[in-house]
């Protein structure tokens, strides 16, 4: 059955509300994950005193965020300084409302009791009836331009922290917010090729179908994922801009505290600093999800078990394979150091773009043949 | 009035009003921005036709590309506030009911011709592949020729950006 207005709108605000709650606990505990595994690789202990293994400590750090002076400098150009930190959150959490998470689901059928007043634009009148079944997809929207979606809203993520940078009228702040779009622009366009090899195998810009197109296996035992399937090198230009796209280490130039003191985020305190920080880390979230559905066969996985089981694993593994891409990050920072800043552009511009175009050439003529 | 029909005048009235904006702010920053959501309401339009796939590279290369490159070389150059100088009478006595009739006239001659008929949603070719069977099949020669105008503006731009090299024989 098609799915009615009223319903379909009380499913989004339902699935919203999920998605948000989950991807916001998610942020701050990859916080508390690479204080951890920092630490243990550095030979520390990281966290331990709030709570078991200091698994309150990303509430700890929230209420004192919350709890801080906010302080706002006096030469800051003010609308822009306020705005900059909300336009940083908002764009990484967007992106996530078209994530698929798994498969659709089914949603009743079901007897509607009599005190319901959503009777609006549904197939009967007041209660007492059945509605349904309805299939619910196990995503916030289903659109069909899901990834060009994603693109277009993280390279609108950019202003957050340029205008960031301008605003705070600081010179450590403005190279920070300068580094950071100039950074940003360069890799997006590696970025944007490596993901048209995805697209030109499985013929469509709906995560859905992209990740549909993944299912089964070669030879009984390999997964016929993309990064299997002749998208191997893709996947590494994927890995390489998207460290660059979300200003992490080796590619963390605008925050270069040895240069720039905290680049773009110098001027700021309390809360409005906490929103970078989660911005941050929810694209590192939305990065993952994205290698996880475009290379990484999505929630394809094995299925084993009672129905309840066999429906409650494609969401795991899906939160599996995010899980590694997260840990792949922290390892990451653990390991590497800082690139200088010509290197950076000179290894985005001269090795990821010629080697992203070789690859669509390659993928075009493959699948073409 | 139906819930589409709404959301499409929001988004016309916040089009029309970041348009206005950008002319009415005096810091070029301000200007760059409202330019921005001019290009992000033109998108949700965009979106209420079905034109969704417009409306996705609408906000990717001129929300998320272009006018990146607007508000860096506006923060490059830290271009100040504007001056405000009078207003030249010239502009208030002729351009404003220019314009007025201009755009009357555009409207008028628009409406003439294709008048205010229903079209029903996904009516218009607005999914990827309908535009690329239009752009690589049906458009192809046109569409070439454009890559290569445009190959030439770049190589222009790169010729008159590049500094002119030393002359030979002098080691600085």
């Amino acid at each position: 059955m098609p799915l009615p207005l009223s319903i379909y709108i009380i499913a989004s605000v339902i699935k919203s509300v999920i998605v948000l709650f989950v991807l916001l606990t998610a942020v701050a505990y990859s916080v508390w994950l690479e204080r951890k595994v920092v630490g243990h690789m550095q030979n520390r202990w990281g966290p331990t005193r709030v709570g078991p293994f200091g698994l309150l400590q990303p509430a700890a750090d929230g209420l004192k965020f919350l709890f801080k002076e906010d302080l706002t400098p006096p030469h800051v150009y003010k609308p822009l300084f306020l705005a900059a930190p909300m336009m940083a959150v908002i764009f990484a959490l967007t992106s996530i409302a078209v994530i698929p998470f798994g498969n659709s689901f089914t949603f009743g059928p079901v007897t509607v009791p009599q005190f319901l007043p959503f009777h609006f634009e549904m197939p009967f009148h007041w209660g007492g009836t059945v509605i349904g079944p309805y299939s619910i997809p196990f995503q916030v929207t289903d659109v069909n331009i899901g990834l060009l979606l994603i693109l277009g809203v993280t390279s609108l993520g950019v202003y957050g922290v340029a205008l960031a940078g301008w605003s705070s009228n600081n010179k450590y702040s403005l190279l920070g917010g300068l580094r950071a779009s100039a950074q940003m622009i360069s890799y997006e366009i590696a970025l944007g090729l490596s993901l048209v090899g995805v697209l030109i195998q499985s013929g469509t810009f709906s995560l859905r179908d992209i990740v549909n197109a993944q299912g089964g296996r070669f030879l009984y035992v390999i997964p016929r994922w993309n990064i299997f399937h002749g998208q191997f090198v893709g996947f590494f230009i994927y890995l390489m801009a998207a460290y660059a796209e979300t200003n992490r280490i080796p590619f963390d130039l605008p925050e270069a505290e040895t240069e720039l003191v905290a680049g773009y985020h110098t001027e700021y305190s309390s809360m409005k600093f906490a929103m970078f920080f989660m911005a941050e880390y929810a694209n590192m979230i939305t990065v993952g999800c994205l290698a996880t559905l475009l290379f990484f066969g999505g929630w394809n996985g094995p299925l084993a078990g009672p129905p309840l089981v066999r429906a409650l694993l494609p969401p795991l593994w899906f939160c599996a394979k995010v899980f590694c891409f997260l840990f792949l990050y922290i390892w990451v920072r653990g390991t590497l150091p800082r690139f200088r800043y010509d290197q950076l552009m000179s290894f985005g511009w001269k090795f990821l773009l010629p080697l992203a175009i070789a690859n669509l050439v390659a993928t075009a003529i493959a699948v073409a043949w | 009035m139906s819930f589409h029909l709404i959301l499409f005048l929001a988004f016309g009235a916040v089009c029309v009003g970041g348009a206005v904006n950008l002319l009415a702010q005096r810091h070029p920053i301000n200007s760059a921005l409202s330019l921005i959501a001019v290009m992000g309401a033109l998108a949700g339009e965009y979106l209420l036709l079905g034109a969704e796939f417009v409306a996705a590279v609408q906000v990717i290369v001129y929300a998320g590309a272009i006018m990146v490159l607007f508000v860096f070389v506006i923060m490059l150059l830290n271009a100040g506030e504007e001056e405000e100088t009078k207003g030249s009478r010239v502009a208030i006595v002729l351009g404003v009911p220019g314009i007025l009739i201009a755009s009357v006239l555009v409207a008028w001659v628009v409406l003439r011709r294709s008048g205010t008929g229903d079209v029903a949603l996904g009516a218009l070719p607005g999914y990827p592949r309908e535009i690329a069977q239009l752009l690589f099949h049906d458009f192809l020669l046109p569409f070439e020729v454009t890559s290569i105008l445009i190959l030439i503006a770049i190589m222009g731009a790169v010729v008159l950006a590049s500094k002119p090299e030393p002359p030979a024989g002098k080691v600085e």
